[in-house]
């Protein structure tokens, strides 16, 4: 892989895309398929990060992402921002997302409803939050600071979730239709996250789609999910680690079908395929976005 | 300062993830009538499973020498005791090594603290600061009267860690994945840590090499390095030292001390 | 410091210009020449040289996944020996070993 890296090291990154892209598939970039994606040479598509992976002072992951930035659109996808905790953000690692986003000028940036800190412990893990009045106003606050330091509106990520707190006075979908409209902050729809969590709390996903205000929607998230059964009957675990299930792809089809093409991405982050399979995985994401933008123009 | 009721969650939730032992927290359900416990062990189990990962991401060495089961156990332990305070995972088990040397069930293994030690600057060598090396002509074009009071500006990517034990040759007999023969323990190895270029690279220094190194580190004069290396091993190399530093890239820039 | 190890200007020069031509191999050193020695010997290294290996062992990411393992449980756990600790020997011809409770 060095070889393919090592020629243009700090070169300043000419940024060949800085427009939003509409109606593009892409997939979660990992290390291990930089070779063969560079072997494939530029190509229609994004790839997405975890910032926080990116946060580090140089490197091998640097080299890897400017490598790659080249030639393709970026999607930065924080996760440990704890948008979702009532602490306030942690103002240095916002300064370092900020830089980040100057340095790689990413298409898309996003960010979870959820939190992973609380006081000095980080517990990399997405956790959940009740929805209420007084959540409410603490996530549109760290929203609106998020959106002031970056000089950019962000997408916010539906959450896939195992348990429901006694607190909660809103259901998810209303939560998220307030924090938009009152931070005007766009949002990443994770498909799978809401499957995921329809099947753990017994709502209906069609009806969750129908209450989700699609318009403000900038990406759209797809992954694989594991089923872990026992005699209760079971919960879906949110694992990333396969491909798309036909249901979370149906799904995506009528979310299509209704609001035109989103910019998509496969993600796979456990277990990781070779590229070949991941790219394949997107082929086919493209397929269904392409379809639809056919039935626009004819429509228009 | 109270925080106001509705925004206690964080800490009722957080509270019991790190302890298998406790109840779940009783501000939430599990849905559908399933058993709250268990829904909530789906958080403990990622929470716990991530950070296990981690360690074994950061400490492949000591997880071959361990053995994976072994590992795992012990990682456990760890991150109850010490979770992240960082949201940068990479950041993460910097008290490993020495929690390894306190584990009562890894004690016999002393050189096993040095392995995880030498880990843990590989990652943060992979993680630092990109500079270019010092070019030896830089050295060359020094005039002979100031290379005493010459010092050296070292790479961000440069890490050394000593050892009383063989720890470069396990460590590279282990991390590397090759097959292991004997290994003799008893001799002390120091290891130099760095990356030049791409490649994170660690080496075994010559006798005084890691004295004279931590000199140069500590902002020390070429010979006042020389000389502290010279005390600790009578078989220390100026000229061997010298340019195998220079070879491996450990300094940037380079200052006469006499035009300060 | 003590006296005997004082290192003069001349043991110094001496050093820096023998270790100069052990880089470039021999001959007069030009620039060009020391660069293109260290370029070309920038991979091998003095003692045991290990590359490191950034394609199967960079360190964490963060997840923003659940996990399907489940690892989470108790304090108790079933003790077992493994990994390749056992050929690693101290004086006495004492095996590393790692110990149950």
């Amino acid at each position: 892989m060095n070889a393919a890296i090592t020629p243009q090291t700090s070169a300043a990154i000419p940024l060949r895309y800085s427009l939003p892209i509409a109606g593009v598939a892409g997939t979660s970039f990992k290390h291990e398929h930089l070779a063969a994606i560079l072997d494939d040479g530029p190509q229609r598509g994004f790839f997405e990060v975890h910032a926080e992976n990116y946060m580090g002072a140089g490197g091998p992951p640097h080299r890897m992402l400017e490598r790659l930035r080249r030639d393709h659109p970026l999607s930065l996808h924080g996760v440990c921002m704890s948008i979702g905790g009532p602490a306030p953000l942690d103002r240095a690692h916002l300064a370092r997302f900020r830089s980040l986003i100057a340095r790689y000028q990413p298409a898309l940036i996003s960010e979870h409803l959820a939190w992973s800190t609380h006081e000095t412990s980080f517990f990399n893990d997405l956790l959940p939050l009740p929805y209420n009045k007084a959540t409410l106003a603490r996530v549109c606050d760290h929203i609106d600071e998020v959106q002031e330091a970056i000089r950019r509106p962000i997408l916010l990520e539906n959450p896939s979730t195992y348990v429901a707190f006694r607190s909660s006075r809103m259901c998810e979908t209303d939560f998220i239709r307030t924090v938009a409209e009152r931070t005007g902050c766009g949002l990443l729809l994770d498909i799978n996250n809401v499957f995921v969590s329809a099947a753990n709390h017994g709502f209906s996903a069609l009806q969750y789609l129908a209450d989700f205000p699609l318009s403000r929607v900038g990406e759209i998230h797809l992954a694989g999910h594991t089923e872990q059964n026992d005699a209760e009957g079971g919960l879906l675990i949110d694992s990333h680690d396969g491909p798309v299930a036909d249901a979370v792809w149906k799904l995506f089809e009528i979310v299509i079908a209704r609001c035109g093409p989103i910019p998509t991405l496969i993600e796979w982050d456990s277990n990781i395929p070779d590229w070949p399979v991941l790219k394949e995985e997107a082929a086919a994401a493209q397929a269904i976005l392409d379809r639809h933008v056919r039935r626009t123009r004819h429509a228009a | 300062m109270q925080p106001e009721p509705l925004l206690s969650y964080a800490a009722a939730f957080a509270s019991a993830l790190l302890d298998p032992g406790r109840e779940a927290p009783r501000m939430v359900t599990g849905p559908r009538g399933q058993s709250t416990l268990k829904c909530y062990n789906v958080y403990r189990n990622n929470v716990t499973v991530s950070l296990i990962d981690a360690l074994a991401a950061i400490y492949p060495a000591v997880q071959r020498l361990t053995g994976p089961d072994f590992f795992r156990a012990m990682a456990r332990f760890h991150i109850r005791e010490t979770p992240p305070t960082s949201p940068l995972l990479f950041e993460y088990g910097r008290d490993f090594p020495d929690f390894i040397a306190r584990y009562e069930h890894a004690r016999s293994l002393l050189w096993l603290a040095d392995i995880a030690r030498i880990e843990r600057a590989w990652l943060d060598s992979y993680h630092a600061a990109d500079a270019p090396p010092l070019s030896p002509s830089a050295l060359a074009a020094v005039a002979p009267e100031q290379l005493s009071s010459l010092m050296f500006t070292v790479h961000p990517a440069t890490r050394l860690v000593r050892s009383p034990f063989a720890a470069v040759t396990i460590f590279a007999a282990n991390r590397e994945r090759v097959s292991t023969d004997r290994i003799d323990a008893s001799t002390a190895e120091d290891a130099l840590v760095t990356r030049p270029e791409f490649d994170v690279l660690v080496q075994k220094l010559p006798p005084g090499g890691a004295v004279f190194l931590d000199s140069l580190m500590s902002g020390c004069m070429l010979a006042e390095a020389a000389a502290a290396a010279l005390e600790e091993s009578p078989a220390f190399d100026l000229a061997t030292n010298i340019a195998s530093l220079l070879e491996a890239g450990i300094f940037t820039s380079l200052t006469s001390g006499g035009a300060r | 410091m003590s006296a005997k190890n004082t290192i003069s200007s001349l043991v110094l020069a001496g050093a820096v210009s023998t270790a100069l031509t052990t880089l470039a191999i021999a001959g007069p050193l030009t620039k060009a020449e020391a660069d293109a020695a260290i370029a070309a010997k920038k991979e091998k290294c003095f003692g045991v040289a290990l590359k490191g290996q950034n394609d199967c062992a960079a360190g964490p990411g963060t997840t923003c996944q659940g996990t399907s393992t489940a690892d989470f449980q108790g304090n108790a756990w079933k003790f077992v020996q493994g990994g390749t600790c056992a050929n690693i020997e101290l004086p006495g011809g004492k095996h590393g070993s790692l110990k149950p409770v």
